[in-house]
């Protein structure tokens, strides 16, 4: 259960880490995890668009993948998000191929 | 007590020193609080006999290696050890130390206690400390990807049968594990104390000096060369980029990433800090008191079998400029 909503399951993704004494997270305070699950939204979509994905979150405690078909997937960790956007886009999300990588330079 | 108990993993190839060591380390009075988990592959388990020590906190995982038929035995026992703590029915315990097999990768025994629904709330991974034979390791380097793996995973390298080797032979080994696992610290077994056995991986300033060179790699005889190398960054580097990153990279390459450990300088933090992971794990980030030296940079060292350097590189480059891209851009929530 989640310390922090009290609702069954929940992101213990490295980045969201729950707050102790000497670990760095933005979970330490409600405004602070907003924020911080905002700005990782709005990245997160910029390298989806790139597949014509979209990401959400749904109650704070989920994440729901679209794709342009209408086809989704729901999922409670960050750490599902790369296999799971691969496995709706049909192909793996590889920040190793230079393609990739020339796709994500080219985001403005 | 307060806060996850530390579980100390020691690992190292078959007949490498593991049990001599832990044996040394358990009559420190600085591990007398110490629980002990042994996993033996074979029908009979012998190690734990020769710890000198049987008493409730001494467990053997006896039903198969580690890495794959007993992640379940060691759940299992690390629970029971904590709810008879609990019960006062075994005696008080502050730290567990888990000896592996000689066959093991250790990552799987760290993916159960940082992901264990349970566990991951009453236990925390503090260090690994790897064996490493100054005899037979330099052959099994070229050989054993376990072998690899294991020293990639360490923190500390505790070289055994320093005595019956040639010390030539035996400096040409301490070169190699610099450029195989450039973040772990390399003693003889002998020096190691329990406060080196006993280091949080997170408080050392990673990583060492060997590790500032970018491109500092090594290459190995294997067919598939195992490298290490070192990304410096000048400028500092945004959060939410850089875990997304790592989460791509983890999840696509994280078999071949046998090791990340850096400091970080992120955009809006006056200190470093420390990330660290072994293949698809990474451990909770730490927040550095203060910078290891006078340079304000961040220095990423990754242990990788088989990935491009230059790749990684460029990739992480794209990522971050991207990020701080949309940060400047402004992001409501």
């Amino acid at each position: 259960m989640c310390s922090l909503c009290g609702v069954l399951g929940c992101d213990d993704h490295w980045t969201s880490a729950v707050a102790r004494p000497g670990v760095y997270t933005h979970n330490s305070d409600r405004i602070a995890r907003r924020r911080e699950a905002a700005r990782r939204l709005a990245v997160a979509n910029a390298l989806l668009a790139t597949r014509r994905l979209r990401l959400s979150e749904w109650q704070g405690r989920s994440y729901v993948l679209a794709s342009p078909t209408g086809s989704t997937r729901i999922f409670e960790a960050l750490s599902h998000l790369w296999s799971e956007a691969g496995a709706l886009a049909g192909r793996p999300f590889d920040p190793l191929d230079p393609s990739f990588i020339a796709s994500i330079e080219a985001i403005r | 007590m307060n806060g996850p108990t530390p579980v100390h993993l020691l690992t190292g190839f078959l007949g490498s020193g593991k049990t001599t060591l832990l044996r040394r380390m358990l009559a420190d009075p600085a591990m007398a609080g110490a629980a002990v988990l042994v996993n033996e592959f074979g029908e009979i388990g012998l190690d734990h006999e020769l710890l000198d020590r049987i008493d409730e906190t001494v467990v053997l995982l006896k039903s198969g290696c580690l890495c794959c038929t007993v992640r379940g035995e060691l759940a299992d026992a690390l629970l029971a050890l904590h709810s008879r703590r609990a019960r006062g029915e075994v005696p008080f315990f502050d730290r567990v130390a888990v000896e592996t097999t000689g066959m093991a990768d250790p990552y799987p025994a760290l993916s159960t206690i940082r992901s264990h629904p349970v566990l991951r709330n009453h236990y925390r991974n503090v260090g690994v400390v790897t064996t490493v034979d100054a005899v037979n390791a330099p052959g099994l380097l070229d050989t054993r990807l376990e072998a690899l793996r294991q020293i990639g995973a360490a923190d500390l390298l505790a070289l055994t049968k320093t005595d019956l080797a040639p010390p030539a032979r035996v400096s040409d080994l301490i070169a190699r594990l610099a450029s195989v696992n450039p973040s772990a610290r390399v003693m003889t077994a002998s020096e190691v104390g329990a406060m080196d056995f006993l280091t949080e991986a997170g408080s050392l300033p990673p990583p060492p000096e060997s590790a500032r060179l970018n491109h500092h790699a090594g290459t190995f005889r294997a067919d598939t060369p195992v490298t290490s190398f070192a990304l410096e960054i000048e400028q500092p580097i945004d959060w939410t980029g850089f875990g997304l990153w790592l989460t791509m990279l983890l999840d696509r390459h994280g078999e071949n990433v046998f090791r990340v450990k850096g400091i970080l300088n992120l955009i809006g933090e006056d200190r470093p800090v420390a990330v660290h992971g072994v293949q698809r794990l990474v451990h909770s980030p730490v927040h550095l008191e203060r910078w290891p030296d006078e340079r304000r940079t961040s220095r990423i060292v990754f242990i990788v079998h088989g990935l491009d350097h230059a790749l990684i590189e460029a990739s992480f480059r794209a990522f971050d400029v991207m990020a701080r891209r949309i940060a400047a851009r402004g992001v409501s929530a």
